[in-house]
């Protein structure tokens, strides 16, 4: 049942109070920071005591006023917009004290500006989680976009704008040419704008051919959610620091176009025009060919960033892929994932911040012993890692169980194999690093030598002699202490993938709501 | 159809209109007579806000919802040619006048110290262009339509080659007024063979709007009339292949009439007050030759500014692919697309206004409009960097800014019409993007070795650029009231042309 609120309005506008006050106080760093925690508690809590309506069967509603005639900018909170913004806005607290120190022990420039920009992405991803239809939506999604581009070009350096470039080039060029003519011929045919539990283009007088062809468009338009061949922005983008990786990949951008995947297949379309056409099918095949390529791709590479966001990319399409399943297992393994592999991938990515504030390494060949040097950090990695493996009792456990038994449930033979598949690969990909720091052997003489032939293979450019310095600083002689602010929230998110694989009954409950 | 009419004595009390044409333009030429230049200055640019807070009161005194005239004055002038001074707005005029006289306290503004050649009679032919172009939006009379059409001329050529900053000006100031000619022609012929049909279907000669909507024309004089009619507009839009004279009155001419050419789009407004209402069949037959003109002119406008390294030249040819966008929404002849088109020569006037001025408050620092010049301007001028985003934005049609209501309506308009040139006017839109964030990304964020750092914005230009933005985000997020202004005539005119 409809209720009218103001909740939704307040979550969304607290990141922008949040945000003018901090800028206000960009002289005291401390009293800044204050205000960004402020905004994202505020925000946070505003979500969560949505919460027991939302479980009740009720749905909030606010409505803001009129765009444009019989179109107006609103927002309905409902399980799955709750999700969505419960993983944003709980994770925004975490990133926050996480920046804190992270930003601080490596003095990066323009915190100011960081942490403005990324109280207003969290505003617009509030938006487009809330938005009650595709224009309201897009508006918020298309602001994401440029948000965060500010913070992907952090550095300003030409790599920075490079990717800055990417990210801009992949994400406008998607929505533009295909998810706005997406939702114009939506509106066209089916003369709304509303997300509808069910879907508003069955009997909308589309032949199927059209149907199908606007439903790639909608595919095509989701370049947030990094499917395959629209993914390169997403390794492109770790150039910022690691804070900006943790919003890309777990709060909030990522997730608002795999979210969007969720509300095409489930309000544009509906379940049962998506079997009727074997959409279903087609999706799984999509990303199922992602989730492959992407798994062979990162064993390949050694940038322990690198690593992660291909990672990333095979995630996301669990997600669709369990959505696009049809069967209730699958769906509710999907849906779940949003939220659990949010929690891991931010542990891997604030464990590979810790790693390079601790040690400056970035590469897995140079991670040999690195678990003695930082015990808590990789023991919090490997918490992670095998979370996104899928074993128990960390959480992501449930979504591998719930995808497995969904995709037999579907019958989809196939697709169990690929799950398989890619489970075994990020096994081998993941394992290797914690290997390589618990088991590696670290003797600075044996690492100098093997860098020494590595360098001496090349012509000896400065560039390499420096290179050659940081090896033989020995392990243990660390550059800096990892900041205790980086080092707590790590470990809570470590502790919390394993709370949510023992305890995963009110996340069970929520996505039950989501599906009816 | 026969639109009724609500007079300016009854509606108001006194003659809003005439008061709007005739006031600048009186003001103009007393201000030549004053001897002191700033004493000068200063009266024009009261003049220049009155006439702003005059055209504000007309908007908001203006009924939404109808399709009537309102405002009308009639008085007799060339009674025995069936000529009269008659004017009046609805709603697919009424918000240009607004528009017009914004954007001539913005040009008032921006050069307020910046002129060095005679500042007051410059200053003067800015005014006297506002009134006259008040008047082509007011009249309802073709004859006075083209009197004010053909006046532009006079102010506008002066600009050019008296002020412009090219060297090529004086060429450019005649190329222009040849074109113009060469475009009203024709234009002229199609309004008395509008007139004459008039007489021969009631036995009088009329050449007022209202009077020859209802007199019925011919198919055959229609197709005439139409093309015509669509010649002259064409060029004054500029619709591409029409449109060569905007880049080299862009480059050569000074900031206020680029301002001018560029952001009060007469031209596309002459489409959908001449050759809809007046030849409807023949409109409606012909649409698809315009909208395909109008996806034409997108692409092509769009891929040379991609590739342009001048900021003046990229945005004459970016307004070349932003006409292109509202004539395929005109002639998408649906309500949707009618509106979007309007709503976008709005954005359009305001968009273009804001970026000519931070180009020209760039050429007077840089001394140059070439992205040689520029590098990373953002660092040393932030606000410059920062506005120029924020309207840029608004120019490729990011939601939330002014310019997405306008384009998405007339994407949804010509979508209804034809998919396929909608389709392809999607990748104009992608182009928009590409040609000016990447320009920004070049010029703004780019590296600044070797460069003088710029100067940032002052203090009169910072509030200008800011209530420009303001502006921007107010139209982006709250287009509805603008829409209820000209849903009533654009409605009627729909109805009219199916």
């Amino acid at each position: 049942m409809p209720v009218e609120s103001v909740k939704p309005l307040v979550a969304l506008i607290a990141p922008l109070v949040g945000a003018a006050l901090l800028v206000a106080s960009r002289a005291r760093p401390n009293l800044r920071e204050t205000w960004s925690l402020l905004a994202a508690v505020t925000q946070c809590v505003t979500v969560f005591s949505m919460v027991a309506a939302v479980f009740a069967g009720d749905t909030l509603d606010s409505t803001l006023f009129s765009f444009m005639p019989e179109v107006a900018l609103a927002f309905r909170v409902d399980a799955l917009a709750l999700l969505f913004a419960g993983t944003a806005s709980a994770l925004w607290v975490v990133s926050i004290l996480y920046s804190i120190g992270y930003m601080r022990a490596l003095g990066e420039q323009d915190q100011t500006r960081f942490y403005a920009l990324f109280a207003l992405a969290l505003s617009a991803t509030i938006g487009l989680a809330f938005s009650a239809n595709l224009l309201t939506f897009y508006l918020f999604y298309e602001a994401l976009t440029f948000i965060t581009f500010g913070l992907v070009t952090h550095h300003k350096t030409a790599e920075a704008l490079a990717a800055g470039r990417k990210y801009l080039a992949y994400h406008i060029g998607t929505s533009v040419a295909f998810l706005l003519p997406a939702i114009i011929w939506t509106y066209a045919a089916s003369g709304t704008f509303t997300f509808e539990r069910g879907g508003v283009l069955a009997g909308a007088g589309l032949s199927s051919t059209a149907l199908i062809v606007l439903y790639f468009l909608f595919l095509g338009g989701v370049g947030k959610a990094a499917i395959m061949p629209l993914h390169a922005w997403l390794p492109a983008a770790m150039v910022a620091p690691v804070p900006v990786s943790a919003l890309l990949h777990a709060v909030a951008v990522v997730n608002a176009g795999v979210f969007l995947a969720f509300r095409v297949i489930l309000d544009v379309f509906g379940q049962d025009l998506m079997r009727e056409l074997n959409l279903g099918a087609i999706t799984l095949v999509v990303v199922s060919v992602t989730i492959v390529l992407a798994s062979f791709h990162a064993l390949r590479l050694d940038s322990l960033k690198a690593i992660l966001a291909y990672s990333t990319i095979g995630q996301l399409s669990y997600m669709i892929l369990g959505v696009a399943l049809l069967s209730p297992r699958g769906m509710t393994g999907g849906a779940m994932h949003l939220a659990i592999h949010s929690i891991s991938k931010i542990t891997l990515f604030f464990c590979a911040g810790a790693i390079y504030v601790g040690t400056g390494r970035t590469n897995v060949s140079e991670m040999d012993g690195i678990g003695r040097r930082l015990p808590l950090v990789m023991a919090a990695f490997s918490v992670g890692a095998l979370s996104i493996v899928g074993l128990p009792p960390m959480s992501g456990f449930w979504t591998k169980w719930y995808l497995l038994t969904g995709s037999l449930q579907a019958r989809h033979i196939g697709v169990f194999v690929v799950l398989l598949l890619s489970t075994l690969l990020s096994a081998v990909y993941y394992l290797k690093v914690v290997r390589r720091a618990f088991f590696g052997s670290a003797e600075p003489g044996e690492l100098e030598r093997s860098a020494m032939a590595h360098v001496g293979s090349q012509a000896a450019s400065a560039n390499s002699e420096r290179e050659l310095a940081r090896l033989r600083t020995p392990m243990d002689a660390g550059t800096r202490e990892v900041p205790i602010l980086v080092l707590i929230p790590t470990l809570a998110m470590a502790a919390a993938v394993i709370v949510l694989g023992i305890f995963p009954r009110p996340l069970l409950v929520l996505v039950a709501r989501v599906f009816g | 159809m026969s639109l009724p009419e609500i007079s300016a004595a009854e509606q108001i009390g006194f003659p809003i209109l005439s008061v709007l044409i005739f006031f600048p333009i009186v003001s103009a030429v007393i201000a030549t007579l004053v001897a002191r230049d700033r004493l000068a200055r200063q009266l024009l640019l009261s003049v220049a806000v009155v006439e702003l807070v005059l055209a504000m009161i007309l908007a908001v005194s203006f009924t939404p919802g109808t399709a009537a005239i309102q405002f009308a004055e009639r008085t007799p002038w060339i009674a025995t040619a069936g000529v009269g001074y008659h004017v009046g707005v609805d709603g697919i005029s009424v918000l240009f006048v607004p528009l017009t006289a914004f954007v001539a306290v913005m040009v008032l503004l921006f050069s307020w110290n910046d002129v060095r050649l005679r500042p007051k009679s410059y200053f003067a032919a800015l005014l006297a262009l506002t009134g006259i172009t008040i008047g082509i939006f007011a009249a309802l009379d073709l004859v006075l339509f083209f009197v004010f059409w053909e006046l532009v001329l006079v102010p506008s050529y002066l600009l050019l080659r008296l002020w412009g900053i090219g060297p090529q000006r004086a060429f450019a100031a005649v190329k222009y007024v040849m074109f113009m000619l060469v475009g009203s022609a024709p234009m002229l012929a199609g309004i008395v063979l509008l007139a004459v049909n008039h007489q021969t279907q009631t036995g009088r000669y009329s050449f007022d709007f209202l009077d020859l909507l209802t007199a019925p024309v011919p198919a055959r004089l229609q197709i005439l009339v139409f093309f015509f009619l669509a010649f002259g507009l064409a060029i004054k839009a500029p619709l591409f292949p029409f449109h060569t004279w905007l880049p080299t009155a862009l480059m050569e001419g000074p900031v206020g009439i680029g301002m001018f050419l560029v952001g009060v789009k007469i031209g596309v407004y002459g489409f959908v007050r001449l050759p809809l209402p007046l030849v409807p069949d023949a409109a409606r037959e012909w649409s698809w030759l315009m909208a395909v003109l109008g996806v034409v002119a997108i692409l092509y406008g769009g891929l040379i500014a991609l590739v342009q390294p001048n900021l003046r030249r990229l945005l004459a040819f970016a307004s070349v692919s932003h006409v292109g966008l509202a004539l395929l929404g005109v002639f998408s002849i649906s309500t949707q697309g009618l509106q979007g088109a309007l709503l976008l020569l709005l954005n359009l006037g305001i968009v273009s206004t804001g970026l000519l001025f931070l180009a020209g408050a760039l050429h007077l620092r840089t001394g140059s409009s070439e992205l040689s010049a520029f590098g990373g301007v953002a660092r040393s001028a932030p606000l410059l960097g920062a506005f120029f985003f924020m309207i840029g934005l608004a120019a490729i049609g990011l939601p939330g800014t002014s310019g997405f209501p306008g384009e998405f309506l007339v994407l949804l308009g010509a979508f209804g019409a034809w998919r396929v040139l909608a389709a392809v006017a999607v990748l104009g839109v992608i182009i928009a993007a590409a040609y000016f964030l990447t320009y920004y990304q070049r010029a703004f964020l780019g590296s600044s070795a070797g460069q003088q750092p710029v100067p940032d914005l002052r203090v009169r230009e910072t509030a200008l650029a800011a209530a420009l933005t303001i502006l921007i985000f107010w139209i982006g997020l709250f287009p509805a009231p603008l829409l209820n202004v000209t849903s009533g005539s654009v409605q009627a005119l729909v109805e009219r042309v199916r």
